[in-house]
């Protein structure tokens, strides 16, 4: 990108606990001080809302070139050019205020530091402090502040002020008022970014109470957003509070799979276990956000109904067998069939590792029946896309569909004539999501199924393959904006669950087609070598925040709201 | 003109200037349009209006005078700071919130002389450009308000309000907004937000310095009653012959508020810095009750810094090293500052001998702590603290160490707030420590030091012992 024609951004000197430094004019102080690595600390600011300046955390002293009185010589320049600071004895807000031409920041000082115990101190002394039985203990800003900068004992010998507890605010919601500390978060959030302004205070003064105005619900599709940007354990998720404490939890970085937009999240699990999904800031995709519908569709993973074994239709019905023995008998079956007798029908939950390995698969089965199944909702007007499959954009370069799911009629009509006589159906329950019937399935002389969770379509398969969910793999997918980006395996799947690419592999090898591939990087190696798109690309290339990949039209209409925000200086972004 | 005579009982003490109250408590006077234009009402309004606005502006600038709403601030200077590339709407807002415990001179003025107000909130309108004005009156003015709707109205039918006022081509109207019933909706910010319709949670500036992004984000000047009516007295006198009243950088008449322990408290119109403390209790209000003692004077509304009775004040005035008795100090803003407090709203509140001091700050600190908005955490956590801690000392259940926790709770409020209710609640607090720690320290036991003090830890542990 070429800066031309933009007005050259003005920058202004600033001294910070001593050291000179230069940033942007219209720079906060506070996020110019974190550039510097100089973190000062914070409850009521968050880049991506406005600023109200109530917590009064980030107080920092502050001073400014002595200012010469009528008839008085300006004051002088050192070496550098720098002029003396006179520094102001009361205190200002790091986080509204920005940083003006040879200020100085002490973020180190006494006064700042006797600043921070004072808000420590008032934060506390009404605070149940209840952190044993509270979700938030272990990620509470309250306890990370009171480490570094409380000063240990209370001088309160008063009554604490009692507040409401255990308050229904929404289906997913619920709010503990002696936690809250009025920081406004989460009122800013839904009015600014959800346009959902349900949340406001009631009273005044210390008896200040978070609530819901009467007759309304914090129930929009974005509300446990509230419950991540807020810094203490006053609004907590009821599906995950008291689940598990918050330091047992492994975090690795991955995108949410429920819609195309590709949400950059967390996964938190234990032991095999994920526990929750939190959204990953990524200024190209999901700004810090994500929508309810993905941070909660997780609990499948965790079912009864899990497939956890390769299953191969005997006498008695489905029986459990050796992966070895479960490809052997697909790849039989297949073998059988003439060209186009088998359809292949894959899914844009799969990764591009994974379409990849399928398009090879065709090619080895000689079939032109190749599609998957697309999935829509309704679009909301801020992240949830209406394609909820998060890889349709792969699915069509990959597999080099026009328009996905166009070739499913072609494949019953096929499977009703009898030219198709075998299916290979990757992660998708025909049955329930894409209109196929019991019967029409029946018909068929094989069918090879993989899938995460027992479903309809299984019971018609003769091999049934328990194949991996989202957590539990590594690859790429392409999101709605043409962004690459890359799933992590934070959960190994129960029992015998293999990735999807390597059952394909497994079985293009029974099939007579040697490939050479052991990893999941030699599947992208080779795909790269295939599909100019990908060309000088690897799965480490596209990093955690993924790369641009295609051109496309798609707008993300939240983030073209914080852009314009970003622009007139509302927040920071 | 006939000497103006005052209803029996109220007549002005005689070292009063009337000139905002020439109307208050006066015989045969009613807030109706023809009396006050029987009298050359909206004369000055005429004569703006064929003014340039600048020119108005120059003549406060010169007349001197200072808000007489808490700050003191100098309204000419207020004005020029709209921003002079401007393309926004103007507002003019008149903060009649008047909630300042001890002050009560602007529901005087709204209830017996509001077109006094109306004319110079027009006159101040047209110098700064603005068509839209708002009067914002405390939701416990019911009467006020009605008086002013009416006035308003009255205004409207003469055309000294709506379009064309007075056959030129600047048009007007005001509007009155009844309050929210509490204290922060007078400090100027929360009052555009409350104004706005959202709670009166006070705006941080910078950003929101309202001349330059008051209501609805657009230049906005918020004056105080008093300091409106101020307009049309300058505009009458011009400003370098208003500038002769009161005393230099302290112009002008002001009116004091006296309560507390006098023997005739009232309002008093007096010239800026040329009357003393003294005098005002002395003379003005007839002196103190019988056998009594100053024990302490709050010069300038509660949240002013409290002055000892037997205090001596070294101060400088014109360069020099004088040394005030309490009685002697001039009541204006500089010499009172001087004295480490400050004329405020004009509420002086006289405290004699037969008062406790503990009850009286306990008093101050409730009214904070009940009318802190709860925005800021300093002053909403710090405000109940400072309550909860002097209702002990009240209470005989304090003990010494409270009262360096009590000056250490203001000291964290003191210019660390949203806004200044930071002060005005911590002010008190420290005053009333530095000037009366041993009256405060005698109201407390030392055998509570390490007491539970607290029903909540007392009954934990009592339930403990079980
Ligand atoms: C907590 C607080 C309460 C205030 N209450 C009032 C009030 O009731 N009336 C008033 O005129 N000014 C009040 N003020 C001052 C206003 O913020 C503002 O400075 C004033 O209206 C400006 O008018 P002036 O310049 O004419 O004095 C208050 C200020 C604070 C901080
Ligand atoms: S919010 Fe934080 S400090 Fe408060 S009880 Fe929970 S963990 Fe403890
Ligand atoms: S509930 Fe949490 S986010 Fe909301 S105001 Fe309270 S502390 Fe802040
Ligand atoms: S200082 Fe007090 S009144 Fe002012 S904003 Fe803060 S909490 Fe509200
Ligand atoms: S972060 Fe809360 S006041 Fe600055």
């Amino acid at each position: 990108m070429s800066d031309e024609g933009k007005p050259a951004v003005e920058m202004v000197d600033v001294q910070i606990d001593g050291e000179w430094h230069q940033f942007p004019k219209g720079t906060r102080m506070i996020e110019a001080c974190r550039q510097v690595g100089k973190e000062v600390p914070h409850y009521c600011y968050h880049p991506k809302l406005t600023s109200p300046g109530n917590c009064r955390m980030c107080l920092v002293e502050m001073g400014m070139p002595p200012r010469p009185r009528p008839g008085e010589d300006p004051p002088e320049k050192d070496e550098n050019g720098h002029l003396p600071i006179s520094w102001i004895p009361r205190p200002v807000i790091a986080c509204a205020n920005t940083v003006a031409p040879n200020m100085g920041i002490r973020t180190d000082s006494d006064l700042t530091h006797a600043c921070r115990q004072g808000v420590m101190e008032l934060l506390l002394i009404n605070h149940p402090l209840d952190c044993p039985i509270c979700d938030q203990a272990g990620e509470c800003r309250l306890q990370e502040f009171s480490v570094e900068h409380g000063n240990g004992g209370s001088r309160f010998r008063e009554q604490k002020v009692k507040k409401p507890k255990n308050v229904d605010i929404g289906p997913r919601i619920r709010l503990d008022d002696e936690r809250c500390i009025m920081c406004s978060r989460c009122i800013r959030f839904t009015d600014e970014v959800a346009d959902d302004p349900v949340l406001g205070f009631t009273d005044r003064g210390s008896h200040t109470v978070l609530t819901v105005h009467p007759g309304q619900q914090l129930a929009n599709n974005y509300s446990l957003n509230t419950v991540d940007i807020c810094p203490v354990g006053a609004l907590t998720s009821n599906d995950f509070r008291f689940q598990m404490r918050v330091w047992f939890l492994k975090e690795d970085k991955s995108i949410c799979t429920s819609c195309g937009r590709g949400c950059n999240i967390t996964i938190g699990s234990r032991e095999d276990e994920v526990y929750r999904l939190t959204p990953r800031e990524n200024n190209e995709v999901n700004s810090a956000w994500m929508c309810d519908h993905g941070r909660l569709n997780f609990h499948y993973l965790n079912s009864e109904m899990r497939l956890t074994d390769p299953l191969v239709r005997g006498a008695e019905g489905h029986e459990t067998v050796a992966w070895g023995d479960a490809i052997q008998a697909a790849a039989d079956a297949l073998g059988r069939c003439e060209a186009n007798e088998i359809a292949l029908i894959a899914s844009g939950r799969l990764t591009n590792e994974e379409l990849f390995m399928a398009r090879r698969l065709a090619s080895v089965m000689k079939t032109e029946f190749v599609d998957i199944v697309p999935r829509s909702g309704e679009a909301d007007d801020y992240l949830l896309a209406a394609d909820r499959n998060p890889n349709t954009n792969g699915a069509k370069l990959v597999l080099g569909l026009d328009e996905p799911g166009q070739a499913l009629k072609d494949i019953r009509e096929g499977m009703a004539q009898g030219r198709i006589k075998a299916l290979v159906v990757l992660q998708e329950n025909l049955i329930d999501d894409a209109g196929f019937t019991a019967e029409e399935l029946g018909k068929l002389d094989f069918i090879l199924h993989t899938y995460p969770l027992a479903n309809p379509t299984a019971e018609t398969a003769d091999v049934v393959l328990p194949g991996a969910a989202f957590s539990e793999k590594r690859g790429s997918m392409i999101n709605l904006t043409g962004r690459l980006q890359r799933l992590n395996r934070a959960t190994d799947g129960p029992g015998q669950t293999r990735e999807v690419w390597e059952i394909v592999r497994d079985l293009i090898q029974a099939l007579g087609g040697g490939n050479g591939i052991y990893l999941i990087e030699d599947v992208f190696k080779q795909m790269a070598g295939e599909i100019a798109e990908f060309e000088g690309l690897t799965l480490s290339k596209i990093g955690d925040l993924g790369v641009p990949l295609l051109e496309t039209d798609e707008k993300i209409p939240l983030l073209e709201r914080e852009r314009e925000r970003v622009a007139k200086g509302i927040i920071v972004g | 003109m006939a000497a103006i005579k005052y209803l029996a009982g109220k007549e002005p003490h005689p070292n009063e200037h009337r000139m905002i109250f020439r109307n208050v408590d006066r015989e045969g006077w009613d807030p109706s349009i023809d009396t006050y234009l029987g009298e050359g009402g909206y004369e000055q309004l005429k004569k703006a209006v064929a003014m340039e606005p600048q020119a108005i502006t120059d003549e406060v600038k010169k007349a001197g005078v200072r808000g007489r709403g808490g700050a003191g601030f100098p309204a000419g200077v207020k004005w020029g700071f709209i921003p002079p590339n401007n393309t926004k709407p103007v507002y003019l807002i008149c903060n009649a919130d008047e909630s300042e415990p001890g002050t009560f001179k602007d529901r005087y003025i709204i209830h017996q002389d509001p077109h006094q107000l109306i004319e110079g909130m027009a006159i101040a309108c047209f110098a700064v450009g603005a068509k839209l004005a708002y009067i914002y009156i405390r939701e416990e003015f019911p009467e006020g308000a009605a008086i002013l709707e009416k006035a308003i109205a009255e205004a409207h039918e003469k055309g000294f309000l709506g379009k064309g006022i007075c056959g030129s081509d600047f048009d007007l109207e005001i509007y009155v907004h009844r309050g929210a019933g509490a204290y922060i909706c007078g400090e100027e910010t929360g009052l555009i937000e409350s104004l706005e319709g959202k709670r009166p949670y006070p705006r941080i500036k910078p950003p929101y310095f309202p001349a330059a992004m008051g209501l609805y984000l657009c230049p906005t000047i918020v004056n105080n009653v008093e300091t409106l009516c101020h307009v049309k007295h300058i505009l009458d006198m011009g400003g370098e012959e208003y500038a002769k009243l009161g005393t230099p950088n302290n112009t002008g008449t002001r009116i004091l508020c006296v309560s507390g322990d006098v023997q005739k408290p009232g309002y008093f119109e007096v010239q800026v810095g040329k009357v003393t403390l003294g005098e005002v209790i002395n003379d003005m209000c007839g002196g103190l009750k019988p056998g009594r003692k100053i024990q302490a004077v709050i010069p300038g509304g509660s949240s002013a810094k409290v002055l000892r009775g037997d205090e001596t004040f070294k101060i400088k005035k014109g360069g020099e090293d004088v040394e005030l008795k309490l009685e002697d100090i001039p009541m204006d803003f500089d010499t009172l500052a001087a004295c480490g407090s400050m004329a405020g709203s004009g509420g002086v509140i006289v405290i004699d001998d037969s008062r406790s001091i503990s009850w009286v700050l306990n008093n101050i600190n409730a009214f904070y702590a009940h009318e802190s908005c709860g925005q800021c955490t300093p002053c909403r956590e710090g405000s109940l603290w400072m309550k909860k801690i002097t209702d002990r000392v009240v209470a005989g259940k304090a003990a010494p160490s409270d009262i360096d926790t009590l000056d250490a709770v203001a000291r964290n409020i003191d210019g660390r707030t949203i806004c200044a209710f930071g002060e005005a609640c911590s002010w008190p607090t420290e005053s009333f420590i530095q000037k009366f720690r041993d009256e405060l320290v005698a109201s407390t036991n030392p055998d509570l030091d390490e007491a539970i003090v607290n029903p909540e830890t007392e009954l934990a542990a009592a339930h403990l012992a079980r």
